[in-house]
């Protein structure tokens, strides 16, 4: 690990207080890896390089979650364009108008006493 | 790797008590239950048991509580906890300790009381720290978003799913035993209370307390006992992940390796199978999987199941006790997923047994499309 004394997941939020929205590339192959790891899929190798994701990415599936005495809300899967997949949640547009395809970009959600940080997506404009 | 095709056999299959349980039941008392009645009248006793294949999520180390409770001392034991598709994979692993020698008689058990207890008492929730923050509900929500994946690659409708939860229901109608009594039509289905868009309500499965006993032991042994003898054809397993995030593809399951596995060790293939029972966790499971099982072809999914085509009279049998949708849905549904089509092979299946099933196809699925376990069974004549 290139820092043993922190975790994957809190090098994870480190970036997300930086607004960056951090995933690992494992060298060997080139393969992007999310969610962060202690070593690489497939090898098992402690060599897996952090990089810094542009940000934007397509909506790759979606689910309206309907809570009891709740607004209905967003739950997406975002594939970025580097290549990783993972879950969050589109913002600022009804979560019934999200659709698969739909190009959205980062946002970071800052931390609350309850609660770290973690991004979300918005539509791009245009 | 050993041919073990039709060296195993099913000798008897039991239900608990499904649906709502007495207050104070355990699930120690469900499996105790279910155990006995498999037992009755098949030829065995419970000193003949001496391979045990228990899990469950209500607790961590349940064989040693069925040890306790049954006061059994098997001398080969497996909780192999992989979520609903636990019970296929207890089936292979016993298959394999029976013609090792390992063990000769395996009881293959299991036991929820989630009704009675709730979901949330009935199955710890884990921490994912990629997920938890988006508040998914779990697992509506991950099957909601393969779902959503397959209406977009393949013009899948809310009606064709709405089609499974109905064709599940007039299986249902004809099982004494399920816990749905009432008709289901597709608007009902759409209009049902939305849970995680486009799923609602009719599309996820029951919450039920309910248990099941399944007794296996060589084909050699199950020749001299009472019940029919229902024989493994070949089974597979596969895990593709376990969170719904790390999903590889969202619209192909590992069903296509599991299944696969199935047909090549039984030598048989999709054409070959009378009746299937497919773990419907959720509408969009019994698409996926008849998809990825060789039923029809990825993506064709929709179209097999409209018109009624896997409800009774329909093109295909499916699910034929009502499945996890109109039947019963206790948890980790796998094994009476295994006693259904156990049954069919043996013909008593009454009202909605399937005539002249030779070849049954039970496929279980665990956590959220994580692990996916595939076991033909078959009677004496397709050996």
């Amino acid at each position: 690990m290139a820092d043993e004394a922190k975790s994957p997941l809190a090098i994870f939020h480190e970036h997300c207080e930086k607004g960056e929205l951090a995933y690992q590339v494992n060298p060997e192959n080139g393969q992007a890896v999310f969610y962060p790891r202690a070593v690489a899929p497939n090898s098992a190798q402690p060599t897996l390089k952090w990089r810094v994701s542009q940000g934007v990415g397509t909506v790759y599936a979606t689910t309206t979650m309907h809570r009891r005495g709740e607004d209905p809300y967003d739950i997406s899967m975002i594939e970025l364009d580097e290549g990783f997949r993972m879950m969050s949640r589109v913002e600022s547009i009804d979560p019934m108008d999200v659709t698969v395809g739909l190009r959205v970009k980062v946002r970071m959600i800052p931390a609350t006493e309850t609660d770290p940080i973690y991004p979300v997506f918005d539509p791009v404009e245009g | 790797m050993a041919n073990l095709r039709g060296k195993t056999a099913i000798v008897a299959t039991a239900e608990s008590d499904l649906g709502k349980v007495a207050a104070d039941t355990t699930i120690f008392d469900l499996m105790g239950q279910a155990t006995h009645r498999a037992l009755e009248g098949c030829g065995l006793s419970l000193s003949d048991i001496d391979g045990l294949f228990v899990s469950t999520s209500q607790s961590r180390m349940a064989a040693m509580g069925v040890c306790e409770y049954l006061g059994l001392r098997p001398r080969y034991f497996d909780s192999t906890q992989i979520g609903g598709s636990s019970f296929m994979a207890h089936i292979t692993h016993a298959q394999a300790a029976i013609h090792a020698g390992m063990c000769e008689v395996a009881l293959i058990t299991y036991g929820s009381t989630q009704r009675t207890v709730s979901r949330a008492a009935a199955s710890a929730r884990e921490v994912n720290a990629y997920e938890d923050p988006y508040r998914p509900m779990m697992p509506p929500s991950a099957y909601a978003l393969a779902a959503s994946r397959h209406m977009y690659e393949y013009g899948t409708t809310r009606e064709h799913l709405a089609e499974i939860a109905v064709a599940a229901r007039k299986w249902a109608l004809m099982n004494p035993v399920a816990w749905e009594k009432e008709p289901l039509t597709i608007d009902d289905v759409l209009n049902a209370r939305m849970i995680s868009h486009p799923l609602t309500v009719r599309d996820c499965c029951l919450v039920t307390d309910g248990g099941g006993a399944i007794i296996m032991t060589s084909a050699e042994r199950a020749k001299d006992l009472k019940n029919t003898p229902v024989y493994i054809l070949g089974t597979g397993e596969e895990i593709t992940h376990k969170d719904i995030s790390s999903m590889p593809d969202f619209t192909k399951t590992g069903a296509i390796q599991s299944g696969q596995r199935a047909y090549a060790a039984a030598g048989l293939s999709a054409s070959d199978v009378d009746v299937a029972t497919l773990y419907d966790a959720f509408t969009i499971c019994t698409l996926l999987f008849l998809e990825d099982l060789g039923f029809c072809e990825k993506g064709e999914g929709g179209a097999f199941v409209a018109d009624g085509g896997i409800a009774p009279g329909g093109r295909f049998p499916v699910n034929t006790n009502g499945g996890g949708l109109s039947y019963c849905h206790p948890g980790m549904y796998g094994l009476l997923v295994l006693i259904e089509a156990a049954r069919q092979i043996q013909g008593v299946c009454g009202p909605r047994q399937v005539d002249g099933a030779e070849v049954a196809l039970a496929h279980g699925n665990g956590g959220v499309l994580s692990s996916q376990c595939t076991v033909l069974l078959g009677a004496e004549s397709t050996l």
